[in-house]
């Protein structure tokens, strides 16, 4: 089986021409001709990343919530996603192979987790940086503690938890890369896969790259959608903020 | 049908491939794997990790630093933090390995772009955030610009200098697992070379990744908390209180 794909391999690089027989540093006739083996790998590179992130939202956000009346469960919270967020993601795809098996689950399942301490922290702070004016103000309204988080906390807290979903995307698109030790394919699949020519590693990675800066753009439109009372002045230095919130000693 | 914890056998195979050195159905009869071997994966690790993050503190922390201490460049020292940060790992080893050559030099260069980008972003930060009224304060005291940074700044500033090495180290260390693309054989070769190490050596490979960047998380931790000063720790402990 492995021959085979070798022969098939080097049988369509030859039909690149001079460019590709030198391994030039980017062969544009060919990327050309052969961008159609590279939409497969996009598109299971799509799902990885918008299936962890959603994943990783869901349960950060639910995780936030359960501690957001319960202040002493954040510290040992943070302390378990962040030995997750430790385990280098070259191990850990592997580490969940006998577990789980081969597959875009196992690989989903790891990439969950490293998205869950970036996110989860940054809710955490984004609820903990809603003034305690405007909490006062609502609960002088009569609000109850749920009117409270859903109609003051959490609208208070978008950009911030905007920020870490958008610092949780980037680094996904980056880490989904590694995914192929899991057996689920994507973009790093292909660049494992003709680790010597320099096209393929240029078209992969910057197609990786693209990837990311589109999702994060996407974001920043979102975050604009949700928070249309925040000034553009406010927007900046909450998106400056946002390794500021990620540095936060834990 | 196999029981529910059926892995577990499979931990057991890769930990004794950590152990004892075994010939694989791969390696035709040469034995593979055991502690010697271990051990010098994990120096070679090691070695070509810390001397990445070394030049990464060398480069990155006093530029982060002065730049906080003048209020300069906050767009630059932010946005190296987030570009770096799409990088992709098996990218950049992939072009290293493809474009500048193989080797120790080469593979050390590419981990340490990973290091600058938090140390940067983090020791701009956290010299940015000392209260400005401690700096007015010591330059009350007649206190010049280096003895500002050196006695004020940069000890108020630990824990978040701290945090941006503690993530670039772990960057590194975990794109060090992928260096044997670049000819640099680190304890990613466990992972990468299947076909010799067979799928024991692969999750041995994993499990001695994870220890090693864990090591390391808790010994940096240690570190942090051995430099922060006393009164930032006490001023931690009655806000939590």
């Amino acid at each position: 089986m492995t021959p085979l794909v070798g022969q098939v391999e080097i049988r369509d690089r030859s039909e690149g021409g001079g460019c590709v027989a030198e391994n030039g540093a980017f062969c544009f006739d060919w990327a050309v001709d052969n961008f159609d083996r590279y939409v497969t790998p996009i598109l299971e590179h799509l799902v990885l990343v918008t299936a962890s992130v959603a994943a990783g939202f869901a349960l950060a956000f639910a995780l936030a919530l359960l501690s957001h009346r319960r202040r002493w469960l954040v510290p040992p919270l943070i302390a378990g996603t962040g030995i997750l967020y430790t385990i280098p993601s070259v191990a850990f795809f592997v580490l969940l192979l006998p577990i789980t098996g081969r597959g875009t689950i196992t690989a989903i399942i790891a990439l969950t987790a490293y998205n869950l301490q970036i996110i989860y922290r940054n809710i955490v702070a984004g609820l903990a940086n809603v003034p305690a004016g405007s909490r006062d103000a609502g609960r002088g309204m009569g609000m109850t503690p749920g009117q409270l988080l859903r109609r003051v906390e959490l609208p208070l807290a978008v950009p911030e938890v905007v920020a870490g979903v958008r610092i949780a995307t980037v680094s996904t698109v980056a880490i989904a890369t590694l995914a192929f030790l899991a057996g689920a394919g994507g973009l790093g699949e292909q660049i494992y896969s003709q680790l010597d020519f320099k096209t393929n590693i240029v078209l992969a990675g910057g197609l990786c790259i693209v990837m990311a800066i589109a999702f994060d753009l996407l974001l920043q439109l979102a975050q604009r959608l949700l928070t249309p009372w925040e000034p553009a002045q406010i927007r900046r230095r909450h998106a400056a903020g946002a390794d500021d919130v990620l540095a936060a000693p834990a | 049908m196999t029981p529910p914890v059926g892995f577990l056998g499979a931990f057991g195979d890769a930990v004794e491939f950590i152990f004892n050195p075994q010939a694989t159905r791969f390696t035709g009869g040469r034995e593979v794997g055991g502690l010697d071997q271990v051990w010098d994966l994990t120096v070679t690790h090691l070695e070509v990790s810390g001397v990445a993050l070394g030049i990464a503190l060398v480069l990155a922390l006093p530029l982060g630093v002065v730049l906080g201490h003048a209020g300069r460049g906050e767009a630059f020292a932010i946005s190296v933090g987030n570009s770096v940060r799409g990088v992709p790992e098996l990218a950049l080893i992939a072009f290293v390995a493809a474009f500048i050559g193989f080797g120790f030099g080469n593979v050390a260069i590419a981990l340490m772009v990973l290091g600058v980008a938090p140390i940067l972003t983090n020791s701009y930060v956290g010299v940015r955030q000392v209260d400005r009224d401690a700096v007015e304060a010591a330059r009350g005291m007649g206190m010049g610009d280096l003895q500002i940074i050196t006695r004020i700044e940069l000890p108020l500033a630990v824990p978040t200098i701290m945090t941006g090495v503690r993530t670039g180290a772990i960057n590194i260390i975990a794109t060090a697992s992928i260096a044997p693309l670049a000819g640099v054989l680190t304890l990613g070769d466990f992972i990468l070379a299947r076909n010799v190490y067979g799928d024991d050596g692969v999750l041995a490979g994993a499990i001695l990744i994870a220890l090693l960047a864990m090591t390391v998380e808790f010994s940096l931790a240690g570190l942090q908390r051995w430099l922060t000063p006393r009164g930032i720790k006490l001023a931690r402990e009655r806000a939590a209180a």
